[in-house]
Formats: structure tokens, C-alpha cells, sequence
């Protein structure tokens, strides 16, 4: 609640003509905006009785909560594990470029990287309000390096490490400061994981299970310690076994404490997750399932052959090969391109697809209040899309921040 | 006393909605002339405000000029309560149009000091100039607002404790809990009502069918509480086949002989949209009737 003289004075503005996604559907409401915020009309009518200084007609478009994107190694040629002279123009570079993919807020992920690195970088980017800008930075993922061997996948062996020697002090003798970090990628089979887990989630750190070769029963003592995230499922772990489902079968465990959902993240760009996999997971746990766009510094450079650091890279639509060969070599497909194929592949609703880019990652994180929903209260970062939900404008604390050249709002 | 009869309750919203819509435009309100409406809660008006929602979308009539006076609400209950006649206001009728939110009126059920808020009710309508118009629902006992059977017919707006009747048939808004049904309400008076210069009684489905009955068809009586309006000089009531059950052949067959006549009081009229190209062009009157 939001009270006081400033409050009551402050701007209201209403927008009309639209449908918003509001508790797990689309409603045909208008919202209502102040000082950031989204408004409860019924309030502002009977008990301050006043009316919207301003409308906004949103010419029948979808209006959903802002993206959130909690695994992103970088894009349009920056690299975040890789720069460490001036890493705060080159996150603020993504953070404004995502806007036009709908993106209000993310997570800056670094990959395994040796100490040093992180000690220069993590302080580099801090925790940071979206704007006109660029979206909001939550907090850094850090991917590593405390993960398995065998399921590294591009990650470099020679910085991989263990906690096994002095557990939590391992981790803030790699990391230094854990101030800016919101998500901890680690592989629960490690020696003295659950020290570690339950050390992160007592300072508020989202533990996630990944790159990791450990089965389903040291997964579930590491959701027992506080773990509430699968990293990119289905990659980097073992394969699901019906004997062993590994991380794949916390979905469905029923030795989770009661209440708790563990989420998951997806990389639904079509290339990294076969449709048929992505449809498994979705309906074994559709409220679990968090879209992850997990990309790399060739993110929106377009067609063509790029330089990113040491490797040559060639783009062709939403694959990103190593140059000259048919290898992957990371995610390319930006936010809302993930939700049109999470709709399209898996046949959801729109409501579903949009809340796992959304709802979903502010459970994740605890912000479910502020973030990822249109409800009474909670930041007014939203997306407003078409039927095809191609991005028409992007919004953060009620101000236009990036809108298509063709939309008129 | 007027009796329109429509074959179903989509039909006598959509008659009452128009018969709105037409006294509105008709009173040609605006900033020196507000037009004053009486409004009701409940299932039955519903139609009849989607449809004059629909009305003011589509640009023939705007609320900018009329003020509102809400017939009752709960006492106790929390205003942004679901079942409260505030958000029923809100949800249903006050969002969708252009009402300015100083000029609706709904009694505070939380009131510190419920009769002074029952009798400053009295005195904003007053200062208002009166009701134009109000707009009412019955219950199946016959009670208009919260005015439930033996309710004085020269009673003001006050407090009522509840009849059982109406707390198990409230039941069902709250989780079928009696316990949490409110017993107490404040209400308009039927003196209230009576006041206002015209008055229109919705009453929709069989089970309505001997209220009706009780209401035209037999005499004025304070267990039936709607039967007051037989004393009114303005009245329409608005029906439904189904409602008309109970009553005489003779009755119904004379009420509908007259609605060729009862329909051109919803003919259309020059809605506000075309009146503002009238004023420029031409010096066509709108349809009287």
C-alpha cells in the first residue's frame, strides 16, 4: 500500500483497450498506473474519488507482465564472463537492446571463470532499476565453477573447483562479495554441497541444480537444502533414466518439501530442446517452467560472420555455428522469440506461455509482488504484444521505454 | 402505472436500458443540470447495465451529467469486500463508463455513526434536487431496497436488520456461511423512493411471479413492500413472461394490448453523438414522445 500526500498527487495514467493477463488469464481491463506502480481503480475511485489524468488507448493489444530473463550470457557481441575493463557499458548495452525482445529485467549470467574474474567483475554490476535505459539488472547468475567435469559442456576445465575442502568458504574465497548475485549455478553432487546450499539460500542466493551428472536422490536432498531451480533442463545433466530420472525427475518428485515448487529453466528457441522434450516437461510441470533465452554474445548481430573474441562465429536466423563447421555453439533466440515457440511447440495458452517468461522467473526470485504480474501493487513493467505476441512496446514503472516503429500507442 | 411486458429477461433489460437511455438524453443534462438516478444491486439490473455500458461505448449517451444514488449497501462488510454493493458498483457498471466518482453516492455500511450517514444520504439527495429517475429491483417477498415485509411505506433511509428470507438467500455470495452473511443494511426508505419523480421496478423470472402479483394486483401493504408504488403518480414496471405468472389473463392481455403504444417510449432518439452534428447542421428535432 502506497498512501500519502506525494502518492495522491502524482499522475494517473489508464490504460484502455486492451487485455491484460491478470491471475493466470486474459481480461479485458484496463490498467491503471501510478508513480510506477500499478493502481487498484476501485480505490482511486471511491476513496480518493478521482478519475486518470491521462488514457492511453492500446488499440486492442495484449498487455503482459515484462519478460524476465534469468540466464543470458550476453549479446549483440558482448560477452559478460569475458570483459573486464568497463563491464557496466557493456551490460547496459544488453539491458537497453533487450528492451525491443520485451525483456524489463534480468540476470547477467557468467559462465565458469577463474577467480580473479570474478572478484574484478561482480562488483562491475550491481543491482540496478530498469528505465529508459535499459531492463532492470536483478542480480548476476553465476554458471559455475563449482560443477561437474563431465557434464562442464562448454565451460573451461581448467577453472572448474570444488568446496570440498572449506565449503562455504571455498565459494566466497572464488566469488569474493556475494552482494550482487542472485543465482548460483552448482552441481549438488560436489562434497559438502548442502553446507553450501543451505549458506546461499540463507543470504537470500537462488540455488540452481546443473551441469551436473547427479541422480535424482542427491537432487532431492539438494531441494531439501534449499535449492529451488534446474538449470537449462535436459542439457548439461544425465539423461532421464526410468530406474534414474536424475534432475530430470525432480518434475515430478514427490519427496520435495510440501509446498515448495522447484522451477526449471528452458531454452525453447527451437534448436537446444527437441519440441517433443519441451512438451514432457511442460506437461508433467507447467508451473515449474521458467523460458530462458541462455544466450550468447552473438544474440542480435544478424546473418553472417562475426569475431567474438578468439572465435569465429556464423550466424544463419537462430543458429549460431562455429565458423566453417556445423557446430553449435550457443543460444541466439531472444525472449519473445522463445514464447511464440513455447506456444507454438507445446500448444499452451497464451496465458501460460506468457507467464513462464514471466510469473514464473518472479517466483523463482521471490519478487512475485513486484514483478511478473499486472496485480495491484507491483511494478508497472509490462510488454504490450499483438495476438501474435510480437513485441509492439515495452514499458518499465509505467514509462514507454522502447516501442516498434510501426506502433502507434 | 405503466406494465411493460418482454417475452424474456434479455428483452426487458435491453427495453429498461433503452428506456434509460432515452429519459437521460431527453433531460438534455450538463454541467448546471445533472440528471438524478436511483440505482439498484443484484442479478436482475444486470442486463440492464451491460447494456447501457454498451450505450456509452458506442458513443449515444454519456453518464458525465448524471449523478447516482445507490439504494442500499451491507453494513460491516468491508467496502472492497467482493459481495459489497461497492464493487458490485464498481464491477459492473462504474468502470465501464464516465462517471465522475464525485458524483455517485453509496451508503457506508462502515460508517462510525450509521443514522447521521443514513440521514446525510437524505440530504445529499436532497441537494441534488431529487431523484429524476430511480431504478429498482424487488425480492421474491416483495421488499424494494432492504425495505423486507412490515417496513413502514413513509420510511427513510435508515438501518434494517435483515429478514431471514433474505440472509439464506444471501447465503449463496458467501460461501453458503451463514455466519458470514451480514444481518444489517442500511437502505433507502420506501418514503425514499417514493420522493423520486419516477420509478422503475425490474422484475425478471418465475419465482418473482407473486411479488408481482402482490405488487399490481391486490392492495397496498407494508408485507409487501413494493406495493407502495400503486401510490406513485410515475411508475413503469419492467417484466418478463415468466414474472407475469401469477397474474389475471385480463391483466396481462390489457398490458400487452398497450405496448405498441409503451414501445415508443424506447424508440430511438438523436443519441448525444448525433446531436452534436445536428447542432451544426440542420434543425431537425429529435423524436418526442
Amino acid at each position: 500500500m502506497r498512501g500519502g500526500q506525494g502518492a495522491t498527487r502524482a499522475p494517473v495514467l489508464q490504460f484502455t483497450n486492451c487485455r491484460i493477463l491478470r491471475g493466470g488469464a486474459l481480461l479485458r481491463e484496463d490498467l491503471w498506473v501510478r508513480e510506477g506502480r500499478i493502481l487498484d481503480p476501485e480505490k482511486l475511485f471511491f476513496d480518493e474519488r478521482r478519475v486518470a489524468d491521462e488514457q492511453r488507448d492500446c488499440g486492442g493489444y495484449i498487455l503482459a507482465p515484462g519478460f524476465i530473463d534469468v540466464q543470458i550470457n550476453g549479446g549483440f557481441g558482448v560477452d559478460f564472463s569475458k570483459i573486464t575493463e568497463n563491464v557496466g557499458s557493456g551490460v547496459a548495452l544488453v539491458a537497453q537492446r533487450i528492451l525491443s525482445h520485451g525483456v524489463t529485467s534480468f540476470c547477467p549470467t557468467l559462465v565458469t571463470s577463474p577467480p580473479e574474474i570474478y572478484h574484478k567483475v561482480l562488483p562491475q554490476i550491481p543491482v540496478k532499476s530498469g528505465g529508459p535505459h535499459g531492463a532492470g539488472v536483478l542480480g548476476v547468475h553465476l554458471e559455475g565453477p563449482f560443477i561437474s567435469q563431465e557434464k562442464r559442456g562448454a565451460h573451461p576445465e581448467a577453472h572448474l573447483r570444488s568446496f570440498e575442502a572449506h565449503a562455504f568458504h571455498d565459494v566466497l574465497a572464488t566469488y569474493g562479495p556475494l552482494d550482487n548475485v542472485r543465482i548460483v549455478t552448482l552441481a549438488p553432487e560436489l562434497g559438502r554441497s548442502h553446507e553450501v546450499i543451505q549458506a546461499l539460500t540463507a543470504q537470500g542466493i537462488c540455488v540452481s541444480l546443473g551441469h551436473s551428472v547427479a541422480d535424482l536422490q542427491a537432487a532431492e536432498e539438494a531441494v531439501q537444502s534449499g535449492a529451488t531451480f534446474i538449470t537449462h533442463l535436459f542439457n548439461a545433466m544425465l539423461p532421464f533414466h526410468h530406474r534414474d530420472p536424475g534432475i530430470v525427475g525432480l518434475l515430478t518428485s514427490d519427496r520435495l518439501p510440501p509446498g515448495r515448487c522447484i522451477f526449471y529453466g528452458m531454452i525453447a528457441d527451437g534448436i537446444h530442446t527437441n519440441p517433443a522434450a519441451l512438451r514432457i516437461a511442460y506437461r508433467a510441470h507447467p508451473h515449474g517452467l521458467v523460458l530462458v533465452t541462455d544466450a550468447v554474445p552473438a544474440l542480435g548481430l544478424g546473418n553472417g560472420r562475426h569475431t567474438l573474441g578468439q572465435q569465429d562465429v556464423e550466424v544463419d536466423g537462430l543458429t549460431a555455428y562455429v565458423a566453417g563447421t556445423k557446430t553449435l555453439c550457443g543460444s541466439i533466440a531472444p525472449m519473445d522469440v522463445c514464447v511464440r515457440h513455447f506456444l507454438q511447440a507445446t500448444g499452451c495458452s497464451v496465458e501460460a506461455a506468457l507467464e513462464a517468461a514471466s510469473l514464473h522467473p518472479a517466483q523463482l526470485l521471490g519478487l512475485e509482488k513486484s514483478k511478473g504480474s499486472l496485480d495491484f501493487g507491483a511494478d508497472a513493467d509490462f510488454v504490450v504484444l499483438d495476438d501474435t505476441l510480437r513485441v509492439q512496446a515495452t514499458y518499465i514503472s509505467g514509462e514507454l521505454v522502447w516501442q516498434a516503429e510501426e506502433a502507434r500507442l | 402505472m405503466k406494465l411493460i411486458i418482454l417475452e424474456h429477461y434479455s428483452q426487458a433489460s435491453e427495453w429498461a436500458a433503452k428506456y434509460i437511455r432515452n429519459r437521460i438524453i431527453q433531460f438534455n443534462p450538463g454541467p448546471d443540470k445533472y440528471f438524478t438516478m436511483g440505482l439498484p444491486t443484484g442479478s436482475t439490473p444486470l442486463g440492464c447495465y451491460k447494456k447501457l455500458i454498451e450505450y456509452y461505448k458506442n458513443g449515444d449517451l454519456s453518464f458525465k451529467y448524471v449523478k447516482t444514488f445507490n439504494m442500499d449497501e451491507y453494513v460491516g462488510l468491508p467496502r472492497d469486500h467482493p459481495e459489497s454493493y461497492h464493487s458490485f458498483m464498481w464491477n459492473n457498471f462504474f468502470k465501464h463508463i464516465d462517471i465522475h466518482p464525485e458524483n455517485t453516492h453509496i451508503l457506508d455500511g462502515n460508517a462510525a455513526d450509521l443514522q447521521a450517514e443514513c440521514d446525510a444520504f437524505e440530504q445529499k439527495i436532497k441537494a441534488a434536487g431529487g431523484i429524476e429517475l430511480f431504478v429498482g429491483g424487488i425480492g421474491p417477498d416483495g421488499h424494494i431496497a432492504f425495505n423486507e415485509p412490515g417496513s413502514s411505506l413513509v420510511s427513510r433511509t435508515r438501518v434494517k436488520t435483515l429478514a431471514m428470507d433474505t440472509i439464506l438467500a444471501n447465503a449463496r455470495f458467501f460461501d453458503g456461511d451463514l455466519a458470514k452473511v451480514p444481518t444489517m443494511a442500511l437502505t433507502v426508505g420506501v418514503g425514499t423512493v417514493m420522493d423520486a419523480r419516477e420509478v422503475m421496478i425490474l422484475i425478471t423470472g418465475a419465482h418473482k411471479a407473486f411479488a408481482l402479483y402482490k405488487a399490481i394486483e391486490e392492495g397496498v401493504n407494508h408485507m409487501w413492500t413494493v406495493s407502495a408504488f400503486q401510490q406513485h403518480p410515475c411508475t413503469v414496471f419492467v417484466c418478463d413472461e415468466d414474472a407475469t405468472l401469477e397474474l389475471k389473463v385480463k391483466t396481462v392481455k390489457y398490458f400487452k394490448g398497450l405496448m405498441l403504444v409503451h414501445n415508443k417510449l424506447v424508440d430511438p432518439l438523436y443519441s448525444i453523438k448525433e446531436k452534436e452534428i445536428e447542432k451544426s447542421q440542420s434543425s431537425k428535432k429529435p423524436y418526442s414522445d
